[in-house]
């Protein structure tokens, strides 16, 4: 910043005066913004390039024997990492410009964008915990592929409830009974006739014939429900679906239907013990059977092994700088287990899904369809009066959602090898709800940003927090009343409270959520992303371009009121 | 019930002699629509009493009468918001008596309504796509299968085309991308009838277009229905200012207790004494 031209302008852009002059980092700056601003495979190269000269700069001078740090592996990765988001930052980002300005810009983007915030966020956030817990990779890797897991299944259940209540305006609160219906119909079909001594048998068709009858199942019952109620107000209609869904939940639960025999054919529920799930079939890509003892194959023969010891020594021990300077060991921990893997497969699975239901939504949305399921949320007197059969729409929004219902259920609670009656409890649509409501309900985008925010923040983040406190305090044991509780205040101690909440966590997510509903109605009750604001056509509502010119902005030739007089005499 | 028996034999008389003239209109061809004889009862109250009327093709009739003569229940029973207790309602040949309203609209019968339902939430361009009938992605399997989609997209385009030709039409095409909730109460109105010809309606129920609309506005929305109807629209128009009827419509259908009183040209619906007595008699 040698000439005074120069340092106005720097002056003037950072508007933080001279306290930052670093020689060359403005001219560096520049390029490297310049370099960001091609794109493609420029802007790539030069971030990917600094990441790996970063990594290689931070081994070299800040590198140690991670293995004697007693907050392990994780530490190494997140100075690193936030060391080059810093950088990155800096170099790309407006200077003196503050953080959240620079996310509201990205936000304002695109789609893909405000994913990768919400997403990114929630990913920091659970590497904060990974750090404090001192969790190795594979650690880390497991608790994402926990969070992400959740993320899809609630994006999938949210995207089906937006049809419903975003578009329709149908107030369905008996999700969990359609996801019931879903998961135990596919299980009914397709687990063995053959289930063994405990289990229950089952028709032993494909498994993919059984998700399809699942899927159908649900949306039969769901035009059951339908055909009737829809002629109910949307609140009564309310009653009646979780209603129906307790319904079924308690007649899961009923010995009747434990084990009962059609036509020569025995199935059944299994009642209130719950019952065994077809296998998962994405198992079946990395071991040879669904047996807990079975041995590798096809993926988890190439794959197991080479995650196993992923561990890559940058600097071995007794390395010396020139031969002179003596260098600490550092250790890259990249190593997985193989449970982890097969998971993070399974989240690949639902992210899939999560895709198919985002296009199909979409596309319902964007459409004559869509619009006039709009219509009839706004009013379903003007939707009539325009032509509109007002029930049909509703039955076929209602069942089509239903179906989608079915399906998440099936990809969320039958993929886990076990299923009973409690995991479809009223409780799980309140949740869905409720990530319908923090994403922003008519928004397909916002849905699957909700689902990431509930099943990130709200559900498995407090497990974290809990895990964190009691890793660096001593809480002693957990007082098993409330006044128990609080009654050590009198004294000073505040430790047997905070045992209390932390040991109540699971309850205490309830109070958390309520407070986050309240704080979202008083500051944004429309959502993340804005109330129904979604535009319903199949193409973009602009003016065509060729009117852009003159045509539309030219006044027509309004006729006088004499002339219409005249015509009238 | 009691109101019934007050009028005079000479009432009676008079009602006779309009459905026998109105029987005559009929029976000439081109009256669209056809009210025979229809009634309308709310528990013990008669709000229509065998009224019977048509409207010649291509007209602008006016329909009025004073408050509780039974025009708006009329509107309603035509349009199949209320099922009439008797009579009949019959639209070019088709008998339209007590079928729901989105059939009664797709034979191309449609309405406004006395205060505009827009879609709030919803762009005015949007609101203005909803409209046209049997657009073929309105079917679910259209809407999302990659191949059907195909032809769904080419219709929305040429929608989209007639929407901006309806909106300049009305002169409301600089709110297209506007939510309809942010329109003032008159560019609502706008909205409603612009939104009600892209049906591509063969007749136009207008209950009361002006009312609560400022002079400017309410010019324009008469020039467009003059431009309309020279296009060859029919129109019905309920209205409770008597002077907008005189001035507008050439033929005028006066309503007082739920009966037809008197029907004809402006100029021989005011000579009409029974009309003076019923409604410009009494203090307007």
């Amino acid at each position: 910043m040698s000439s005074p031209t120069e340092t106005a302008d720097a002056s003037a852009a950072t508007g933080a005066g001279d306290g930052r002059e670093i020689p060359g980092w403005t001219p560096y700056r520049a390029w490297f913004r310049d370099q960001w601003a091609q794109g493609g495979a420029v802007a790539w190269g030069t971030a990917l390039g600094h990441l790996f000269v970063g990594l290689v700069a931070f081994a070299l001078v800040v590198g140690f024997d991670v293995g004697s740090l007693p907050i392990g592996g994780s530490l190494v990765w997140f100075v690193y990492l936030s060391l080059t988001v810093v950088v990155l930052y800096a170099a790309t980002a407006p200077p003196a410009e503050p953080y959240v300005a620079w996310l509201d810009d990205r936000w304002m983007e695109s789609d893909t964008d405000k994913l990768l915030i919400i997403l990114g966020h929630v990913v920091a956030v659970f590497f904060l915990f990974a750090v404090a817990l001192g969790l190795p990779f594979n650690g880390l890797a497991g608790a994402l592929g926990s969070v992400f897991f959740f993320t899809a299944v609630y994006a999938m259940m949210v995207l089906a409830l937006n049809l419903h209540w975003g578009y329709a305006g149908i107030f369905n609160i008996g999700i969990a009974g359609f996801m019931a219906v879903g998961v135990y119909v596919m299980a009914i079909l397709s687990t063995p006739v053959d289930a063994g001594p405990t289990g229950v048998p089952g028709l032993g068709l494909p498994l993919p014939i059984g998700i399809l009858g699942g899927v159908v199942a649900a949306a039969v019952v769901g035009l059951v429900a339908a055909l009737p109620a829809l002629r109910l107000r949307a609140d009564y209609f309310a009653i009646v679906t979780v209603a129906l869904s307790e319904i079924i939940r308690l007649s899961l639960n009923s010995r009747v239907l434990q084990e009962f025999t059609v036509a020569g054919v025995t199935t059944g529920t299994g009642g209130a013990t719950g019952k065994t799930m077809p296998g998962n079939p994405i198992r079946l890509l990395f071991y040879e059977s669904f047996d807990p003892g079975a041995g590798p194959a096809l993926l988890g023969s190439v794959l197991f092994p080479v995650f196993e010891g992923l561990r890559v020594q940058l600097i071995p021990p007794n390395s010396f700088l020139v031969g002179v300077v003596p260098l600490p060991a550092f250790t890259l921990d990249l190593a997985v287990e193989p449970p982890v893997i097969v998971n993070w497969a399974y989240v690949a699975v639902l992210v899939g899904a999560v895709a198919l239901f985002y296009v199909l939504l979409v596309r319902t949305g964007n459409s004559p369809f869509g619009r006039v399921l709009k219509a009839i949320r706004e009013d379903e007197v003007v939707a009539k009066s325009l032509g509109k059969d007002t029930n049909r729409f509703k039955i076929v929004a209602f069942m089509f959602g239903c179906g989608l219902m079915g399906l998440g259920g099936i990809l969320w609670q039958g993929s886990q090898g076990f299923a009973n009656p409690n995991a479809f409890r009223p409780i799980i649509t309140f949740y869905i709800w409720v990530a319908l409501i923090i994403g922003g309900a008519g928004s397909n985008t916002g849905s699957v940003l909700g689902g990431a925010l509930f099943a990130g923040l709200i559900w498995e983040g407090p497990v974290y927090v809990r895990r964190v406190v009691t890793n660096y305090v001593e809480l002693g044991g957990t007082p098993g009343t409330f006044p128990a509780a609080v009654g050590p205040f009198v004294e000073g101690e505040v430790l047997p409270f905070l045992a209390y909440m932390l040991g109540n966590i699971s309850a205490l997510r309830f109070v958390l959520v309520g407070v986050i509903l309240v704080a979202l109605m008083q500051t944004r009750p429309e959502g993340l992303l804005g109330h129904r604001k979604e535009e319903a056509a199949a193409i973009p509502l602009g003016r065509p371009t060729e009117r852009a010119g003159g045509e539309g902005g030219t006044p027509r030739p309004t006729r006088s009121r004499t002339g219409a007089t005249a015509r009238r005499g | 019930m009691s109101a019934d028996a007050e009028p005079t034999a000479d009432d009676a008389e008079d009602t006779a002699e309009v459905a026998a003239a109105a029987q005559g209109a009929r029976d000439a061809a081109g009256h669209p629509l056809v009210v025979q004889d229809l009634r309308k009862t709310f528990g013990g109250i008669t709000a229509v009493d065998g009224a019977s009327f048509s409207v010649e093709e291509g007209s602008l009739t006016g329909l009025i009468g004073p408050n509780g003569a039974g025009k708006s229940t009329t509107f309603n029973c035509i349009t199949g918001v209320h099922t009439p207790t008797s009579g009949s309602v019959t639209f070019r040949g088709n008998d339209i008596t007590g079928m729901a309203p989105h059939q009664i609209a797709r034979q191309g019968l449609v309405r406004t309504f006395q205060i505009a339902r827009e879609l709030p939430d919803m762009t005015v361009l949007e609101n203005m796509m909803l409209a046209p009938q049997g657009q073929s992605g309105e079917r679910l399997s259209h809407a999302i299968l990659p191949g059907l989609r195909d032809g769904v997209v080419a219709e929305e385009e040429e929608l989209l085309e007639r929407a901006w030709q309806q909106l300049e039409f009305f002169e409301i095409d600089h709110l297209a991308e506007e939510y309809a909730g942010n329109l003032s109460g008159g560019q609502r109105k706008l909205l409603e009838m612009a939104r009600a010809l892209m049906t591509d309606p063969s007749m136009v129920l207008l209950d009361e277009p002006l009312a609560g609309v400022n002079p400017t506005l309410e010019e324009k929305l008469l020039d467009r229905i003059h431009e309309l109807r020279e296009r060859g629209n029919t129109f019905l128009f309920v209205e409770h200012d008597m002077d907008v009827i005189m001035d507008n419509c050439e033929h005028v259908i006066v309503m007082h207790q739920g009966r037809v009183l008197a029907e004809g040209t402006p100029e021989q619906v005011t000579s009409d004494e029974r009309v003076v007595e019923a409604y410009l008699g009494g203090d307007v």
